[in-house]
């Protein structure tokens, strides 16, 4: 039992804006009160928030580990020994497993969400989450491009694309739809890619946009507690914020969740031309209050770039020269892998940094913007509390802005934009909003009934050293991390959805399977004694 | 002046990235001997395994069969080591100034991805001279690394800038991936010389077998191998009259990158 007290709380869910309030814990859980005898953590001079959610990030599965094998000059620049308590890890860009976990926690981070996961590669995703201590974490699984689904949408067999998806999130233990470059990844296994919503996926007679709207409705019908998480097409174009704003009309009305949108909200017709779309895109969100999305703000520096867009990998390896992973998951997705390099004074580098600030500080409403690098896309995680000085300090803002290649200040809005976050703003944008969006009700929160992960930071005036240094880390009640010192190891939670399913459905697809997969149908799903600790969030229909 | 001699010869490799005169100029004997190395996976103290003499000085001179003992000079920047004796893996890597002597044969990643500097061996060394780690895409980046013997596989590969002077033998893909820098090799060349390299030069004065990617451009006598030569004979270093006066055929490559590599072989 403990209780904290004297501490300045931000808990948006609840309303709570710097009040001080005491927080009681019992058994891992958020309690009304708690007896006397409770062993009481004094937080004077610190904020208390809820427990970071990180809503997209890379850490686990095929190609994070593909990554970490491409760079082995990654691992030599950051070693982390080993200690008493902690395992040894390395890895900037791309930390191996354990340190994810450690690091992630040093920020006050508790809840993380691998964001793209093939099927095929769930246990192994999931085994490796279960070595990536400290934190809860889930997978999505990558949909948009699945043989099946594609077979089904160009049958027109709306019902069986449902089961189906209900069968494979119960397979794989994810936790929400992934869409990924929907179609463009099936055409890239022709040397391809898809330009629009309406181009033809090659030999499925479908199109991006009919894969979207059926996702998202059966995103819908099976009620998933998290909107459909999409990576639109066209990333990384010149352009593509009509790719962008197309495809939130086509899904008006539906619970989307429109990831990595600073690499989606480019102007101009060619790489000379590129612009800053934000404005468009943060005032069609600022109407339409369905969708959410998260930024990936690009940190300048060396990075690992890696998704499941194959064709883009491609042409970023095109265009960067740099070296290339490139691998096709049967049936189901694809995947590429390139290192790169975001420089202050390149101009397309700078107005992504710009456009990603833009994204944040233009879109009126925190509770459809979340902070999100895209870990490694974007930059390493490790820079959140960079991003947020950025967003809390206009001062320090307008000096990067200056320091940057000189068309910011000429091409974008950003010096002009005046907004600081608040202390609250950032409580949502960090936790309680992704929260919200991933429906884990009992999380994000500080209210009654709500898991005790809670984080009490210093108050100082320089919020990036703020966010570095939390003084203490607690994971169900249990003090992990203080001073900077982690005081235990910790095994987090694996939280995935459990759907009713189709029995009868199962005989369908086992005949294909057997036919086409290189694993044995009885062998596919993920069984539980995979997980070291799970938590499954049962939804009913 | 500060002298280790090593005690005993030992079959696990001891890392001593401490063995550097960054660290060593300003210590006291106590320090020295206290400061620590790698045995497999324990611990173990400089003044465990050598005999020290001396103390704060940037010149350290080792004795002894060092073939285990790894990583000396490991991004040094100033002064001088000199050793007399066997040296194992990575002696001077990440080095960024300053010089290594070796009478003796040193073991693979000598000078790896070097940034300044000056290294020279008498005796044979390894693999990847001036080399690479792997997954670096810039390699060594500055410094001259002499040595008299043979060396391996990958002798300046990926290297950015720099000058490297083999005067013995070397083993396959010399220059691969050359970014820039210059190659001399006085003796034979194994296969696949200089493949995948976008600029820079490597001048050999035996007759070699190149990739079909590269393409011959003329025999000429580049004016440049003067301003190289007069340095090596300053270093010592006999060069015969005849490879003064050339002629040298030259070949640009690998045309399936850059192509802007020149490999120069000594034609008469």
């Amino acid at each position: 039992m403990l209780k904290i007290i004297n501490g300045e709380v931000y808990d948006p869910l609840n309303g709570i804006n710097g009040g001080i309030k005491e927080i009681c814990i019992r058994d891992g859980k958020i309690v009304d009160e708690v007896p006397n005898t409770a062993k009481i953590i004094d937080a004077s001079n610190l904020v208390v928030m809820p427990g970071g959610i990180d809503i997209h990030s890379h850490i686990s599965g095929l190609k994070v580990n593909a990554g970490r094998g491409l760079r082995p000059e990654d691992h030599r620049r950051m070693v982390i020994p080993k200690t008493r308590i902690t395992r040894s890890g390395t890895g900037y860009t791309i930390p191996s497993t354990f340190a994810t976990g450690y690091l992630y926690t040093k920020l006050g981070y508790t809840t993380v969400m691998e964001a793209a996961v093939p099927p095929i590669g769930a246990r192994h995703t999931h085994e490796e989450l279960n070595d990536t201590p400290m934190i809860d974490k889930g997978c999505y699984i990558v949909l948009g491009n699945n043989e099946f689904i594609l077979r089904y949408l160009q049958k027109g067999e709306y019902e069986k694309a449902r089961d189906y998806t209900a069968w494979l999130l119960n397979a794989t233990k994810g936790y929400a739809i992934k869409i990924v470059n929907p179609g463009g990844v099936e055409n890239w296994k022709y040397g391809q890619d898809v330009s629009g919503l309406d181009d033809k996926v090659n030999h499925f007679d479908v199109t991006p946009r009919q894969i979207l709207t059926a996702l998202a409705q059966i995103n819908q019908d099976l009620h998933l507690p998290h909107g459909v998480h999409i990576h639109c097409n066209n990333l990384g174009v010149p352009g593509n914020y009509r790719t962008t704003l197309e495809t939130l009309h086509a899904l008006e009305g539906k619970r989307v969740h429109l990831t990595h949108v600073q690499f989606h909200s480019y102007g101009g017709e060619n790489w000379s031309g590129f612009a800053s779309k934000a404005p468009e895109i943060a005032e069609y969100l600022n109407q339409h209050p369905h969708a959410t999305i998260d930024v990936g703000q690009i940190i300048f520096g060396d990075t690992t770039t890696m998704t499941a867009d194959g064709p883009w990998q491609y042409r970023l390896h095109k265009i960067s020269e740099k070296k290339w992973y490139n691998s096709d998951v049967e049936l189901e997705s694809g995947c590429g892998i390139v290192p790169y390099v975001y420089k202050e004074k390149n101009f397309v580098n700078a107005i992504q940094w710009a456009i990603g600030l833009e994204l944040f500080l233009l879109i009126k409403n925190p509770w459809q913007v979340f902070m999100s690098t895209d870990h490694p896309n974007g930059g390493p995680f490790i820079f959140y509390p960079y991003i947020i000085r950025l967003l809390m300090d206009k001062n320090f803002r307008d000096e990067m802005t200056k320091r940057v290649h000189k068309r910011v200040l000429k091409d974008t809005v950003l010096p002009h934009i005046t907004r600081e976050y608040s202390l609250y703003e950032i409580a949502i944008i960090t936790r309680a909003g992704p929260a919200k969006a991933l429906g884990l009700t009992h999380k994000g929160h500080l209210g009654v009934g709500a898991d005790a992960d809670i984080v009490l930071y210093p108050k100082l005036e320089n919020k990036e050293e703020m966010f570095e240094r939390p003084v203490y880390v607690l994971k169900e009640g249990e003090v992990i991390l203080q001073e900077g010192q982690i005081l235990k190891d910790w095994t987090g939670k694996t939280i995935f959805v459990e759907l009713p399913e189709n029995k009868a459905f199962q005989n369908e697809i086992r005949d294909d399977f057997e036919k086409y997969y290189t694993v044995e149908f009885s062998n596919y799903p993920t069984g539980l004694e995979t997980f070291a600790r799970y938590e499954s969030v049962k939804v009913s229909i | 002046m500060i002298l280790l001699k090593l005690k005993e010869k030992y079959d696990i490799p001891i890392e001593a990235e401490v063995i550097s005169p960054d660290i060593f100029f300003d210590k006291t004997h106590t320090e020295l001997c206290g400061l620590p190395l790698y045995y497999g996976n324990k611990e173990k103290k400089l003044g465990e395994v050598f005999e020290v003499e001396g103390e704060k000085s940037d010149q350290i001179y080792l004795e002894g069969d060092l073939s285990k003992i790894k990583k000396i000079g490991f991004g040094m920047s100033r002064g001088k080591i000199s050793i007399k004796g066997n040296v194992g893996l990575h002696l001077g890597a990440f080095m960024k100034g300053g010089e290594i002597f070796v009478e003796g044969d040193v073991d693979s990643w000598v000078g790896a991805e070097m940034t300044g500097g000056f290294i020279r061996i008498k005796g044979n060394a390894g693999n990847r001279v001036g080399g690479i780690y792997r997954g670096t895409t810039v390699g060594m980046n500055r410094g001259t690394i002499i040595v008299e013997g043979n060396a391996g596989y990958e002798v300046g590969s990926f290297m950015r800038r720099g000058l490297i002077v083999i005067l013995g033998n070397v083993g396959d893909f010399t220059g691969s991936y050359m970014i820039a820098g210059t190659i001399f090799v006085f003796g034979t060349l194994g296969a696949r010389t200089g493949a995948g390299m976008r600029r820079g030069t490597i001048v050999t004065f035996n007759p070699v077998s190149l990739l079909p990617t590269f393409k011959y451009d003329t025999t000429y006598t580049p004016d440049f191998l003067r301003v190289y030569f007069h340095f090596l004979k300053k270093q010592g270093i006999s060069i015969k009259e005849e490879y003064l006066k050339g002629p040298y055929r030259r070949y640009h490559g690998d045309i399936s990158e850059l192509g802007k590599g020149e490999i120069l072989e000594f034609a008469a």
